[in-house]
């Protein structure tokens, strides 16, 4: 077992009826880049926003840094940083006021506060913008605003809430290359995202949480392996009634997923079984619209978790 | 106080940034900057403060003063002055910045520092109080230019901006709380519609010797009453310390209950110790 910077434990967020988290356990280790996937609604949010000390769980506990998020609210705050959703910020600011704010808030003050502040506009990068009213700032630029301030007292936990969500591709490799930065030198970093393929390049580990539960977690290899070496894709033209049960008993299958009119077949060796798929497919008299071989995606891992994907949540 | 290091061996941290809860007063200048910062960027605010009551007090001489001074002892632009300072600093607040904080997710990001809540409520105020001063010191100058007077003099003066400030103030309490409440920018700015039955049932336009019926009664209840004359006194009477009291009891008695509102509604926005 490491050491544990986040533990949640049971942890369950009601909102009037709503369930947004259900009975959710998970544990982050220090220095690991814990990926939080999940598509729009399923608690991601509220469970980010529980551990920041924004908000009160109804049941269970959560520790950030050894520390209670209830009992111990302000020194969990002194050891976390916070980049939200939509790079919230006051748009009446400059970059530099925002930055020396939140650098001031935290008990900078002097050379330290200097320090920092050069350290993080170097961070931000924003030139002579620094000087403009955040108003005038592009979605990116107000996103590495963003991402500084959550940094300027030097966090060694760091949360953040779909960092790239909205923004083009050039920002959005920006804030990867950031979050593979802080990784370097040793944060913890809880991402919450929507994207597969963020949650897949830039995570040590990965919990997918689906209807305010954690369905599967682990590294993103190893639950792609889960689902199988190679998956053979079929996208069906017709009526996909049968498809699943045709293939389903040929040798090789390891599993058979059918959703809408697209099959998907995990098996050790796909080349091997593209051949009697379609074969299969045209005894039964289904039509065939394409038929790929590829290696599972978190989206596969998550069609398995789930029974649904997740991709069309990611789609941009 | 809580003083923790945020020093981490495994490298972030390595800079030994020193983090901390800055302090109560830090924390409250660190706040008022930045609302006097964006009250400064948004000269326009002082448009529609100034222009009503410049508009309502050249509207009410014009058309009240010959009626109103048939009321033996009264010199109607002397006591119109009141009534211009308060169409002036009531309804005056960042409570307009605050909403925009909730709405667009920024008063999370500073409540995930470890800022006293309490400081980003005070630290608005502040600038509040800034600009309720200042917008009461343009209408009193006004009233020179007309020719009005203090017979209570230059401490007369001090007093009169100090009570019209409080009361500035404490209908500020209002519109916080709207916001806190609902988040709602067109709700913070209905909150404005309070201002009236507070104004205009009142001895805002005429002395209450010649008012009648069911608006002198009400009239008596309404706190702003007791403002007006407490002002009014300081104008034109001298130091009648019942009337004077009576202006600063009754600024006092509406900010204790809408202060109370707003700390409440902040409290309940807000997750965590203070």
């Amino acid at each position: 077992m490491g050491d544990h910077v986040i533990e949640i434990d049971g942890l369950v967020r009601r909102f009037g009826d709503v369930v947004a988290v259900d009975g959710l356990n998970l544990a982050v280790e220090r220095g690991e880049v814990y990926g939080f996937l999940g598509p729009n609604g399923a608690g991601k949010s509220t469970t980010v926003r529980v551990l920041t000390t924004l908000l009160s769980p109804t049941a269970g506990t959560a520790r950030v840094g050894g520390l209670d998020v209830v009992a111990d609210a302000v020194k969990v705050r002194l050891r976390i940083g916070l980049a939200l959703q939509e790079a919230s910020l006051d748009e009446k600011q400059t970059g530099r006021e925002i930055l020396d704010l939140q650098a001031r808030l935290y008990g900078l003050r002097g050379e330290s506060l200097r320090r920092r502040l050069a350290d993080v506009m170097a961070l931000a990068d924003l030139g002579d913008a620094i000087d403009r009213l955040v108003g005038t700032y592009s979605g990116g630029m107000r996103r590495r605003l963003d991402l500084a301030a959550a940094l300027v007292h030097d966090p060694d936990i760091l949360f953040l809430d779909e960092p790239t969500t909205g923004l083009d591709p050039v920002s959005r490799t920006a804030v990867w290359g950031e979050v593979q930065r802080l990784r370097g030198r040793g944060a913890t970093v809880f991402l919450t995202t929507q994207y597969l393929e963020e949650a897949d390049v830039l995570s040590d580990r990965v919990g997918i949480i689906d209807d305010g539960k954690l369905v599967v977690e682990g590294p993103p290899a190893e639950l792609k392996h889960r689902v199988g070496r190679d998956l053979v894709v079929v996208e069906l033209g017709g009526d996909p009634a049968g498809a699943a049960e045709a293939v389903s008993g040929l040798p090789g299958v390891d599993d058979v997923r059918l959703t809408d009119h697209s099959l998907v077949v995990a098996t050790a060796n796909g080349a091997s079984l593209v051949g009697p798929v379609a074969v299969r497919l045209a005894e039964k008299g289904l039509e065939t619209a394409s038929l790929t071989v590829r290696t599972p995606t978190l989206d596969d891992v998550f069609l398995e978790a789930t029974g649904h994907r997740l991709r069309g949540e990611e789609e941009r | 106080m809580t003083t923790t290091t945020v020093t981490d061996a495994a490298g972030a941290g390595a800079a030994g940034v020193l983090a901390r809860p800055s302090g109560f007063a830090a924390d409250v200048a660190t706040i008022a900057r930045r609302a006097l910062r964006s009250l400064l960027r948004e000269p326009e605010f002082l448009g529609p403060a100034l222009f009503f009551p410049l508009f309502f007090y050249v509207i009410n001489i014009g058309s009240l003063q010959k009626v109103a001074e048939q009321v033996p002892g009264v010199d109607y632009k002397a006591f119109e002055v009141p009534v211009a300072i308060i169409f002036a600093v009531t309804g005056v607040s960042r409570a307009s910045v605050l909403v925009l904080d909730v709405q667009r997710g920024y008063l999370d990001k500073l409540l995930v520092t470890p800022v006293r809540r309490t400081a980003l409520l005070l630290g608005m105020m502040v600038a509040d109080i800034v600009l309720v001063f200042f917008l009461s010191v343009l209408v009193v100058c006004m009233g020179f230019i007309v020719g009005v007077r203090f017979q209570t003099g230059p401490l007369g003066l001090l007093l009169f901006l100090a009570i019209s400030s409080m009361w500035g103030m404490a209908f500020t309490g209002i519109p916080y709380t709207v916001a806190l409440r609902t988040g709602n920018p067109a709700a913070v700015n209905s909150s404005f519609l309070l201002f009236f039955p507070f104004l205009f049932f009142t001895s805002a336009f005429v002395p209450r010797s010649a008012m009648t019926g069911w608006l002198g009664a009400i009239a008596g209840w309404n706190p702003v009453t007791y403002l007006l004359d407490g002002l009014r006194a300081l104008i034109s009477t001298g130091w009648d310390w019942g009337a004077i009291g009576g202006a600063a009891a009754a600024a006092a008695g509406i900010s204790v209950v809408t202060f109370w509102m707003a700390f409440a509604a902040l409290r309940s926005r807000v997750n965590g110790p203070d």
